[in-house]
């Protein structure tokens, strides 16, 4: 099914079990991503952006409760698979991921070299000369100097640390791979070099990626289409050029509006209230008691109202879209 | 001294200015072994700065430029090596540690972390006392009514309902709130807030600013905001600094630094800068590669030469640029502006 795309989700819900009750932090999200195109997941904190990530790559933290749906890479329908074979058919073989705060995930009693030449060794069976050599072909790719192999995290700065993560994503050639707040670490320069990085990345490999970010000015550099999560769902889903000008749901019209920028005197905006808890969020629209346009219709859940690739769920759209 | 000299020395001299840096100097020893010697970090490197009663400024740089060093000095809480900290008339680098305690009530501190700022076993009500208390009000109703009073102005109402919560029970905006509210309660006539909204989304983040810029102005308030986000900087400050390697590049009103550029560093932390427009996609960023030195041994000339993509050997890596003034109080320290005055007088 769905070849033509690199990954395709339907209906993805991953719940926690806490002593609270459970957190639905991803509750029923649906997109698919063409190859060598960069998805950009954007929202506020504890909207379930990382959580997403972790059930695309079945990273399940021991608390997980519920964990369904369906995702397809390319032909293969991963939630079917034992975890064993996920373990040796698609983590970093087919799909990678580059972790919040990468700068500090990586081991600091062991050299970068190994640590990037690792995946090579468990994933794809080839043996460890073999494996650094990859490793030094990486570094080179990422602009990381090839003796830096043998050095250890701490020798490191900041910046090239995030490379060596980024490099270590890569080693395998996946086809996709999960970037989760690259840079948010990371100073503004670095930052720019980074996703300068990134975009020759996309273009000369012909890796696709899946950006999860708060910060939408920055995310603006690699994103081909955007994803903006609110309360464990995706309310709307948009090719760039489009979204950045003309953004759908008013949630997405709120936050665009809440980004100061540079270049421009407009005033930036804040959205009035919180998130709601993920533990019972509310029933029918979950936007509905921040939303300035809210009406009787948003009591109910909205469906999604389609409009050609991109859609909006919101019952604003309703005659506007074509039901999903 | 010629009539002329004498109204520059009047203008900049004035007792309008709450807080002035001359030739600001914080080193830090660095040991070998735990006891030799083996150099300095040159964290803070000849700053010279001016703030006006209820004037804003912005002190713009990356990590490791010092900017973090130089409000410790400000506040005093690092002890300079060279120059001088004068707040409000007062030498503040030989303040006895009585009159130190009352510079420190004229000065609001918010800090960057708002949780790790606070105690986390005091509520809401003992951190906003705390510092009644030391500054020492003894009257338990006054201090009530001083904590009541701040809670309201950084909206965090109803005021009941927080006075008892745990900073753990509260989001990262309304702990921040506190954290300013803190800094607030003694009624300081200087702010200085380092990073305060780079831990928080991005919503939340706009909010703060208009709350920190709504008490600028009802209370004449004079704010240093030490931040690497430019674009946060422009809704904020008149007054931009640009800051690398423990020396200031370049300083110019905010619109005027923004649209006349003149520093390459100050050129390439604003392309580095993206607004949300989708034709970022398309092309790269242009920014220099490398590193910001290292400040134990910072290179000679410009200290900003090995990254500069217009830099000229023989100028520029041997002899430290002096301010060239570009007119509209805008001052930069590079030699691509040699051909304009040096200045003399700080602004």
């Amino acid at each position: 099914m769905t070849q033509e795309n690199v990954i395709s989700i339907k209906d993805l819900k991953l719940h926690f079990t806490t002593t609270k009750g459970t957190v639905q932090a991803v509750d029923g999200v649906d997109f698919d991503l063409k190859p060598t195109k960069a998805v950009v997941v954007v929202g506020e904190s504890g909207c379930g952006k990382t959580s997403l990530a972790k059930a695309v790559l079945r990273l399940l933290p021991r608390n997980a409760g519920q964990y369904s749906g369906k995702i397809w890479l390319r032909d293969i329908e991963t939630m079917s698979l034992s975890d064993e074979e996920y373990r040796k058919q698609i983590r970093w073989i087919k799909m990678s991921m580059v972790p919040q705060a990468a700068m500090n995930s990586l081991n600091p009693v062991l050299r970068v070299g190994e640590q990037v030449a690792e995946p090579m060794l468990v994933h794809a069976g080839v043996d460890k000369e073999a494996a650094l050599e990859q490793a030094a072909k990486m570094f080179q790719n990422v602009g990381v100097p090839v003796d830096f192999l043998n050095r250890y995290p701490f020798e490191l700065s900041g910046g090239m640390r995030q490379r060596v993560a980024i490099a270590m994503a890569l080693v395998t050639a996946p086809e996709l791979v999960i970037l989760d707040e690259p840079t948010s670490a990371l100073d503004v320069l670095t930052q720019a070099n980074i996703f300068n990085l990134l975009k020759e990345i996309k273009n000369g490999l012909e890796t696709s990626f899946i950006l999860i970010t708060h910060d939408i000015s920055t995310s603006s550099e690699l994103a081909d289409i955007v994803a903006v999560m609110y309360a464990g769902q995706i309310v709307e889903v948009g090719e760039s050029h489009r979204f950045f000008s003309k953004p759908r749901h008013p949630y997405s019209i709120k936050l665009m509006a809440s980004v100061p920028r540079l270049r421009s005197r407009a005033e930036p905006d804040f959205i009035v209230g919180r998130p709601p808890s993920l533990i019972n969020p509310p029933t029918g629209c979950r936007f509905a008691q921040r939303c300035p346009s809210r009406f009787e219709k948003c009591v109910n859940e909205p469906p999604i109202y389609r409009f050609g690739d991109d859609w909006v769920k919101c019952w604003l759209y309703e005659g506007k879209g074509e039901i999903k | 001294m010629t009539q002329e000299e004498l109204t520059i020395k009047n203008t900049t001299d004035s007792s309008e200015n709450i807080l002035v840096l001359d030739d600001l100097k914080v080193y830090f020893v660095l040991k070998k072994y735990g006891f030799q010697h083996a150099g300095y970090v040159h964290a803070v490197d000849g700053v010279n700065l001016h703030l006006k009663r209820g004037e804003t400024i912005a002190i713009v740089g990356e990590s490791g430029s010092g900017k973090t060093s130089l409000m410790r000095t400000i506040l005093r809480l690092n002890v300079p090596t060279g120059g001088t900290v004068t707040f409000d008339g007062d030498v503040v680098n030989d303040l006895s540690p009585v009159e130190l305690k009352a510079f420190r009530q004229k000065v609001g501190y918010v800090q960057q972390d708002p949780y790790g700022a606070m105690p986390p076993f005091m509520n809401v009500q003992t951190i906003l006392e705390e510092p009644l208390k030391i500054a020492g009000i003894k009257d338990k109703a006054e201090r009530r009514r001083r904590v009541i009073q701040v809670m309201d102005e950084v909206k965090m109402t109803p005021v009941e309902d927080f006075l008892t919560k745990f900073p753990h029970q509260l989001s990262g905006g309304q702990q921040q709130r506190i954290v300013i509210a803190r800094a607030m309660i003694l009624d300081p006539v200087l702010l200085v807030a380092d990073e305060p909204v780079s831990m928080l989304d991005a919503s939340v983040r706009v909010e703060i600013l208009k709350l920190l810029r709504n008490l600028q102005a009802t209370h004449n308030l004079a704010v240093i905001y030490i931040t690497h986000d430019l674009a946060t900087v422009r809704y904020f400050s008149e007054y931009i600094y640009v800051m690398y390697a423990g020396q200031i590049i370049e300083k110019a009103p905010e619109s005027e630094l923004i649209d006349n550029t003149a520093h390459p560093y100050t050129h390439a932390l604003l392309a580095a800068t993206s607004d949300p427009d989708p034709k970022n996609v398309d092309e790269m960023q242009d920014v220099p590669p490398g590193e910001p030195p290292s400040l134990v041994n910072p290179p000679q000339g410009c200290r900003f030469h090995p990254r500069c993509p217009h830099m000229m050997p023989g100028l520029c890596d041997v002899e430290v640029p002096p301010e060239f003034d570009l007119k509209n109080d805008h001052l930069v320290s590079c030699w691509l502006f040699r051909e304009h005055e040096i200045a003399n007088e700080r602004s």
